[in-house]
């Protein structure tokens, strides 16, 4: 699904601007700091803020264009929002909130209803249906959120930090459901978050805003590993993403065995089934480089990779050696050693050698199920 | 003791009359007030407030004149309706909601900001229309600020006595409201009948007030 987006929206001292083009599919991040415009540029897309200027196109259909006067309120978009703070009736039931999108739902935008009762089983909602919205937790309210935004059969499903007020369990909890969303749905998703790890976890495509501007667009893997999104929030740490996928049970050990473009990986055991897919996140600084595999050492995740970049610091001791897998050029590592070692390895492009990685992060999230929510 | 119950009838008729449509006039104003940017906001503000500063006799004063049959306004409802707004129920009707006009506009404008535009995008958001997302999401959401409107309007009307005086005067049966009604025992020194009127309208004002901040406790709207 194509949207294009020509806006340029300014308040004293913040100005958003920008002119893309969107092939929308999956679910697609904007990324950014507090105050980048992230969720302005969410509001404007919806109808609820109105730029200066503004020329939006979603799947051919005129939303918005500022210079031919045209301008539809949010109700005619067909754009579903999912709010950060919910924003539940408080003064309808759960199933009244579903009720209250399922009976203003405009099947003409193309997109067939979604069913009331798919709705409340992808979500798992229905334990939930006859309770007062106030007295759901955090993660319910979201999840009701979402449902009832999908029940409203929109185009398109925009989500503005939908899990920022959550805990880390919750959040955990909730991922799974939303990246299902696109394909049980068939709606793509434009996901706004400034927290790496969601956005590593969900988006397909990304796309990185600083001081309302865009500097930084593309795939997921590619967009995560470059400055921008490092700049995006002070604490998060350059690395890089791997796709895996099961391959066994270590039970003896407690591990987890991956299967990484046919190299192994394992990890402290997960609960999933062979075959499922995982996504992981190695931190660069855990990531050692040795020209030879390594015996005698307790790391014993030792990949081999090529070196494809260099990039030393000018200054200061460290540099950052970007590396491909071996057999597998889209995935790729990233290593923070010093400078001295890339120098007395002789290090450069080209050169096969093996990736010590210390440690991974993975979250359950990925495997497509989930924990019994018991909130 | 003679005592004549039409004042009271024709009191509350009058307060039913005057919130009814207060509630009718004061809820897009409340609206309006409450979602506006308009730099006119505060003196439509001070405007709707007047009535609790000014003396009732004052305002009484400028409705006789607007409403006498020689001015605009009184000329024009003489000629619509042929009967006069001075001396009328109708006239005691108009000055009713202009006197307890903060009484109904200020509750429904605080209840209106209070549900903020949250509830009111998310409905947008849904497909819902604005009209569709005003009565179906910001009026109940707003149920407590209707009822305190309408509670303090009648309750604040029931009382009233200086305009009234200088609008309608005290014709048994069409202007002789409880208040006037009062007035004319005391000034004929008839306390027995003044008393068992005034102890009703204390009591009845009192009632009014405990169910208003009961309801206030018992029903917790969470907007937002």
């Amino acid at each position: 699904m194509r949207l294009e987006i020509a806006l340029a929206l300014r308040y004293p001292g913040f100005t958003l601007e920008l002119d893309e083009t969107l092939d929308l599919a999956g679910i697609t991040a904007v990324m950014g700091a507090s105050g980048s415009g992230k969720s302005t540029l969410l509001r404007a897309l919806a109808g609820l803020d109105t730029p200066q200027r503004a020329r939006i196109v979603l799947d051919g259909a005129l939303l918005a264009d500022s210079a031919a006067g045209v301008n539809l309120p949010p109700h005619r978009r067909g754009v579903g929002y999912v709010f950060q703070d919910a924003r539940l009736f408080t003064h309808r039931r759960v199933l009244g909130n579903l009720r209250f999108a399922q009976q203003r739902a405009r099947p003409t935008n193309g997109t067939p209803a979604a069913a009331l009762d798919e709705v409340i089983v992808a979500l798992d909602l229905a334990p939930l249906l006859n309770r007062a919205v106030t007295g759901l937790s955090g993660g319910e309210r979201q999840r009701v959120a979402i449902a009832r935004a999908l029940l409203g059969s929109p185009r398109l499903l925009l989500l503005d930090e939908p899990l920022s007020a959550l805990d880390l369990k919750r959040k955990a909890e909730l991922l799974p459901y939303i990246r299902a969303l696109p394909a049980r749905f068939g709606i793509p998703l434009i996901y706004v978050s400034h927290a790496v790890e969601e956005v590593a976890q969900l988006a397909d495509e990304v796309l990185i805003l600083s001081a309302g501007r865009v500097v930084a667009r593309g795939e997921v893997h590619s967009v995560l590993e470059r400055p921008e999104a490092e700049a995006v929030s002070g604490h998060f740490e350059a690395g890089a993403l791997l796709d895996a996928t099961v391959r066994a049970s270590v039970d003896e050990f407690a591990l987890t065995e991956l299967d990484l473009s046919g190299q192994r990986l394992t990890l402290p055991r997960i609960d999933a089934a062979p075959g499922t897919p995982v996504r992981l996140r190695v931190r660069a600084r855990d990531v050692a480089i040795a020209l030879a595999r390594v015996e005698g050492v307790s790391i014993r995740n030792q990949l081999q990779a090529r070196v494809l970049r260099i990039d030393a610091e000018s200054a200061g001791a460290y540099a950052e050696v970007l590396l491909e897998l071996a057999g597998a050029p889209v995935q790729r590592l990233r290593a923070r050693i010093t400078r001295e070692s890339v120098a007395s390895l002789g290090l450069a492009a080209g050169q096969p050698l093996w990736a010590l990685v210390k440690s991974v992060s993975f979250d359950r999230r990925e495997l497509g199920g989930r924990d019994r929510n018991d909130g | 003791m003679n005592l004549d119950l039409g004042p009271v009838w024709l009191t509350l008729q009058l307060a039913a009359v005057a919130v009814v449509l207060l509630l009718l006039v004061g809820t897009p104003l409340a609206w309006w007030l409450a979602h506006t940017r308009s730099r006119a906001k505060p003196l439509i503000e001070a405007i709707t407030a007047l009535p609790l500063v000014l003396p009732p006799t004052v305002l009484g004063f400028y409705l006789l004149v607007l409403f006498a049959p020689g001015a605009p306004l009184g000329a024009a409802w003489l000629g619509l309706t042929g009967e006069t707004l001075t001396f009328s129920f109708s006239g005691l009707v108009l000055a009713s909601m202009l006197y307890s006009l903060p009484f109904v506009v200020q509750p429904l404008q605080g209840a209106f900001e209070a549900v903020g535009r949250g509830p009111l995008e998310a409905a947008a958001v849904l497909g819902a229309r604005p009209l569709d997302v005003f009565f179906t999401v910001a009026s109940p959401l707003a149920a407590r600020g209707y009822l305190t409107a309408a509670v303090l309007g009648f309750a604040h009307t029931l009382g009233e006595f200086g305009v009234v005086l200088m609008v309608g005067g005290n014709i048994p049966g069409r202007t002789r409201v409880i208040s006037i009604a009062i007035y004319e025992q005391v000034e004929t020194l008839n306390f027995a009948a003044a008393h068992v009127l005034s102890a009703g309208l204390l009591a009845f004002s009192f009632a009014v007030l405990v169910l208003v901040y009961g309801l206030n406790r018992r029903f917790p709207v969470h907007a937002g």
